[in-house]
Order: C-alpha cells, then structure tokens, then sequence
C-alpha cells in the first residue's frame, strides 16, 4: 500500500473519534458554551460503550450507553456554568477530571474483558472505486454513522429553527427571551447533545478503533477536538477536515515507520499540538472576531451573562 | 450557590450514566490508594533476632505504577504480592496502585513506612528515585526496585532486581521465524529503554537461528499504553506485509485482537493472552514474581541484605534457573518439530557459555557488539543494549 494511501486512511479511521467529539463541540460552543470537559465525555463514552457491548454483546447497545455517559457528563458541566455560572473552562477541567476519576473507579472490571466489537464493512460498489473506495468505504459502521452526522449537524445548524435557536442561545440570547425561549434550557440542550457526540466518539475509539478499555484511553483526544473547533472556525463541515488532518498526523509516524524512515518520536507525537497552536497563532485574533458572541466572554475571561 | 440536593441528583444522574451499562457484580472495584489486608494462613517469612536493615517489621509493601488488573505488568506484580501475601502469615501486605512516577511515590512509601513496612517492593521503572530518597531518611527499611539500574555503590538499602526478560522473547522469536511466509516480523514498542531494545534484539536473533532471511520491523507509539496509537500502529505493520506481530507495551490487547481480526500470526508479551487470538498465538512470555518475591522477602528478613547481590543490580535468568519470566504456552499452529527446536534452544542459552547474545553480534550498521565466541553476562547485556539493535532490525532508534 502506499505511504499517501494508508496515511490517507489511518486518517479517517483515526480521526473519527475526534470528528464526533469537535461536531459535538461545535454545537455547544455555538449556544455559547466551552466545553474541556469534552475529554471526559470522550472517555465516559469509551468504558460506557465498552461495558455496554461486553453486557448486551451488541456494539449498538453499547453505542447507545457511550452516548448516554457522554450526555451525563456534559449535562454536569452544563447545569453548573449555565444555571449555576461557574466559569466555564474552570467547570470544564473540573468535569474532565471527574470523567478521569468515575472511568477509573468502574473501569477497573473491563480491563481484561473481551467484547464483540464492531468489523470493518466495505460498502458494495463504492468501496471498488480506486483510492477513494479504499480510504472511506472500508471502515466500520460508526466511520459511516459520522459521515451522516456531520452534514446533518451543519444542516441542522444553519437550515432548521432547531439550529437558529442554539445559534441565537450564542449569539443573542436576550432575543431568545424576547421571543418566549429560555437561553438556559437551550443552552443546556445544546452541551448535552455535545457530549452525547463525543461519547459516540469514544465508543469508536473503544469498541470499533482499539477494541479494548484501559484507563485515560482516550489520551488527550477530547482536547484536540475542542482546539478543533477554534481551527474549524465553529463550521462543522470543516471540523470534517480537521478530524481528518489530525489523524492524519497521528497516521503518519507509524506509516513511516514501518517503512523504516527515521522520524522523531517525540517531534512527531507533539504535531497535532504544535498545528493547532500554529493555527491559533496564524488566525488568532480574526478566529476570536469570529467567535460566538457568547463565548467571546469566556475567551475574554469576564464574567458570562 | 449549588444546593446539596440538587448536587446530589447531579452525582447521582452521572453515576448511573457511567455505570448503568455497567455490570452488577463488578461493584467495589478498588481505586488508587493503599489498602491493608490480613495475613493468610502460611509459614513464618521473619527471622528471629535478626538486625540491619529491612528486619523487625510486621509489614511488607507494593507500590504499582498502574492498576492491579491490567492485563499485563502491573497485574503480575501485584499476583506476586499476593503470593507473598499466602506465603507468609507473619507479615502484612500494604499494596498501592496507580502510584505515578514522582514524588507522589515517596509519599505513598512514607505512607508505608509508618504503618511498619521495613520492606517495600517499588514495581515501576521509574519508581527508583523516590525509592532511593525515601531509603536514605530512613535506613532501616530496604527498597528493591523493579527493572531500574542502580550502578555501582548503591545505598546499603537500596537494590534493583529483574528477570531477564529477553531469553523467553528469544525462544518466542524461534517460534516467529518458523511461521512467517513474508520474513517480516512486526515489534510494536513503546519508547527505546535498554530493557526492549534487547527484547527486539533477542526476537530477531531468535528469529534468525532458524530462517536466515527474516527481518524485524520496529514501530514505537511514545507511550506505554495508547491503545489507539497501538492499533495504528499493527495496521501499519501489517501494510507492509508483516506477518507476526508482538509487542512490548503495558497493555496488549489491541494489538492481539488487531493481529487476530487480520488473520496474521501474534506473540504475547507481560501475560498469557491466547484467549484474545485463538488462531494466531503463537506464543509469548509472562510473569510469575510469587517465588522470587518470597525468596527476596525471606532473604532482606535475615538483616544480610547489605553488601549481597541483591543490593546491587540483580538479574536472574535461565542460568540461574528462577528467572521469574516464562515461556507462555503455545498456541494450535506451533508443531512439534518447533516446540523440540524451542527446548534444545532453551537448554543451550540455560548453559554456561550459552546466550542469545553469544558473538559474534553485530549491530544494525554491521558494527560489532559482541566479538565471537563471547558470552556477555546478564549484566553486561543491559549495557550492550543502551542504544544498539542488532542485524535485521529495521527502524532507527529515536534519540
């Protein structure tokens, strides 16, 4: 296989996990709300989906149970800064270490545990077309689901009253009021949905990607998604390309590696950092401009409204 | 202001989105920190009279850098404290888990020391520091570390001790060279410690007693246990034309299960994981530290522990005959005529001028590590090993 190829599809099949977890963040952020506590809900859903499936045998039940944690997590975070007003990155750190604390305390039981995991299934027919088959058709079933989620998320964001009431809730949420809505409960909605992404996203990681558990798995994965949505610039479509140039970057050392070239560890395990932070230097400023009014507070650092 | 209430409904809601999917029987699982338990029914470990470091105390403890069930290092660590544990009624047993590898230790062992342990068993590779600061305010207790090297003149109270781990990762090679069709053998590896760069070493030279033509293709994921990194990191060997995989990392499951989903032939490494591959095992090499801890514990016991080997870099291997490190069982496509090639090579490295490493060795640039007809000690190999791979290998060490 060539280098380009097998990069190209470590690529999506790496950067899968932080797709869900940067389209649930982008709907958060886009009420309003930051999330760090993302990472959390990304490892709440590993153990949560991999227990699930070791229970019921079925990777969906297990799908389902990740979303489920994801969403548990996200609605702390969530009632804390929305109806309590804690500040928002503090809270999100504090939830990020909750996750770390309750996946280690339950996870303990499913180290060793041996689940029916999703396969790989090769889309008849688009799967045979040259390259383009081979790095987005021959994945497992949750590859798929996020190629569905992503467009939807967009459309859902930019083309429904659903999506004008969260982009509202970030924006100008007086008007919401204005118009009968509460900002909170929108608000609320959004960071749970959020987290429900994220933890589909670590039910990938642990039950399509690694098929095993084993504590903090998902190892800063969470924090690459949220840096995502900055790099993004809150557009869930381009989240799609981010995902994937991250994984791509997560890819690559192993590809050359395996050929024989001599690469940096360190150099190369540090890079989906150092783009993000070349990113935000590159953008910086215009990156916060285009933020949502909401959040531009939280970067800011004064108090929300 | 959070009212209590709701607080609690929060904790509780989260809880049960954690664990709802959980399963039942898997309640008071044990979290970090130390726990004490009774002493079970067996002999007496403590000598009578005895003075110097590491006698007098009721109590011996574990520190673990992981958690007690990972499958792999840590959990063979703690099944060897619990042997100690059967073996001797007269002493307690503190273990902790999760013990990071700082400062935080030597808390942990202070801990330890003030509940009467004047033996404690520090497990990690990075645990010798704390092990070593801890030892010097309190030169009563001995602290033997797992896996570190010490160098010459070490504290009267301090010593390393370790298996040879590359002597079964030797025989596991025989095994890999046997049941390749590609000659390309795949090693996974975490970070290039001495440790695994013999290990890698050892494999390929095993490899090679018995198909000449074999090489052994190294990836390293940075970390001990990433498994998404791992998963990448077998497919990516597996790209190019690997055919037997293993591995030396924390935890091995990903890459077992990798192997096994793509039909390729897999070695285990830390425990026995041929449940996970029931096709593809070939073999491996796991851990049984019950009979050496005990020996250990009994010796420090008799106050003689300063000035012997075991206050210094100790190594025990096949020559010896206890090396804690075994040959995991083979799996359903090793025939007979390999399993007798493994057992005639066992016997030849058990002997005295006998070793994976005998000379000549030559190092990936043709460069000599070891001259003909040489057979390195078990110190010596450690050394040979601190930044060369040998002949075969493909992939430069990161520096």
């Amino acid at each position: 296989m060539s280098l380009v190829l097998e990069v190209a599809t470590g690529a999506v099949r790496g950067g899968t996990s932080i797709l869900f977890a940067a389209l649930g963040e982008t709907i958060a952020e886009r009420s309003g709300v930051i999330n760090l506590g993302t990472e959390g809900s990304l490892l709440a859903g590993c153990l949560a989906a991999y227990a699930g499936t070791s229970v019921s045998g079925n990777p969906w039940v297990g799908v389902l149970c990740g979303a489920a944690a994801g969403g548990a997590l996200a609605l702390v975070h969530a009632l804390m800064v929305v109806k309590f007003r804690t500040n928002q990155l503090a809270t999100g750190l504090v939830v990020l270490f909750l996750g770390l604390g309750l996946t280690s305390l339950f996870g303990v039981a499913y180290v060793s545990k041996v689940i029916n995991n999703f396969t790989p299934w090769n889309v008849p027919g688009l799967s045979h077309i040259p390259w383009i088959g081979e790095v987005f058709f021959r994945h497992d079933p949750l590859v798929y689901v996020s190629y569905v989620l992503a467009p939807l998320t967009w459309l859902v964001l930019t083309r429904t009253r659903v999506g004008l009431l969260v982009r509202a809730a970030g924006e100008r949420p007086e008007v919401l009021e204005t118009y009968g809505y509460d900002p909170a409960l929108v608000r609320i909605g959004a960071v749970v949905v959020g987290g429900m992404f994220a933890g589909i996203g670590g039910a990938h990681l642990s039950t399509a990607y690694a098929n095993a558990w084993f504590e903090n798995m998902s190892n800063g994965r969470g924090f690459i998604a949220v840096a995502l949505v900055i790099f993004a610039a809150w557009h869930p479509l381009k989240a799609v390309g981010g995902a994937y140039l991250f994984g791509a970057a997560l890819a690559l050392a192993p590809a050359l590696q395996a050929r024989g070239y001599h690469v940096n560890q360190f150099a190369l395990a540090a890079m989906p950092y150092v783009m993000t932070l070349v990113a935000l230097v590159i953008f910086g400023r215009s990156r916060v401009d285009e933020a949502p009014e909401g959040l531009k507070a939280v970067f800011e650092l004064t108090p929300t409204n | 202001m959070i009212r209590p209430s709701r607080a609690l409904l929060v904790l509780v809601a989260l809880a049960l989105g954690v664990s709802a999917c959980g399963d039942s029987s898997s309640k008071g699982a044990s979290s970090s920190g130390a726990s004490a338990s009774g002493a079970a029914a067996g002999g007496k470990c403590a000598t009578a009279g005895a003075t110097g470091p590491g006698t007098g105390g009721t109590t011996v403890g574990f520190i673990f850098v992981g958690p007690k069930d990972d499958f792999g290092y840590n959990q063979a660590a703690y099944e060897g404290a619990k042997a100690v544990e059967k073996a001797c009624s007269d002493f307690k047993i503190l273990t902790a888990e999760n013990v990071p590898q700082d400062d935080t230790a030597a808390t942990v062992m202070e801990g330890m020391v003030a509940k009467g342990a004047k033996i404690i068993f520090a497990t990690s590779f990075g645990h010798l520091d704390p092990a070593k600061k801890v030892a010097a305010a309190h030169p009563d207790v001995v602290i033997v570390q797992q896996g570190n090297v010490i160098g010459a003149n070490p504290p009267a109270n301090v010593g390393t001790y370790f298996g040879t781990v590359y002597e079964p990762v030797y025989l596991a090679g025989i095994a890999a060279g046997k049941a390749t069709k590609s000659n390309k053998l795949g090693y996974v590896y975490a970070f290039p410690i001495p440790q695994t760069l013999a290990n890698i070493s050892a494999f390929e030279l095993g490899a090679k007693t018995v198909n000449p033509a074999v090489t052994t293709i190294t990836v390293n994921t940075s970390d001990w246990c990433d498994p998404a990194k791992q998963a990448e990191a077998a497919n990516s060997l597996i790209a190019q034309g690997v055919d037997v995989i293993t591995q030396h990392q924390d935890c091995q499951a990903t890459i077992i299960k990798t192997a096994e989903a793509k039909g390729i032939k897999v070695v285990g490494y830390h425990a026995d994981a041929s449940s996970l591959a029931p096709k593809g095992w070939l073999t491996g090499s796991e851990w049984n530290w019950g009979p050496f801890y005990i020996e250990l514990v009994k010796f420090v016991a008799t106050g003689k522990f300063t000035g012997s080997k075991y206050n210094a870099d100790y190594r025990v291997g096949y020559k010896d005959g206890t090396n804690p490190f075994l040959q995991s069982k083979f799996g359903p496509s090793v025939d007979q005529a390999t399993k007798d090639l493994i057992a005639k090579a066992k016997t030849a490295i058990s002997a005295a001028d006998g070793s994976p490493f005998k000379g000549p060795v030559l190092d990936q640039n043709g460069k000599e590590l070891v001259a003909a007809g040489k057979v390195p000690t078990y110190d010596e190999v450690e050394k040979i090993f601190a930044a060369s791979l040998v002949q075969g290998v493909v992939g430069q060490i990161p520096k």
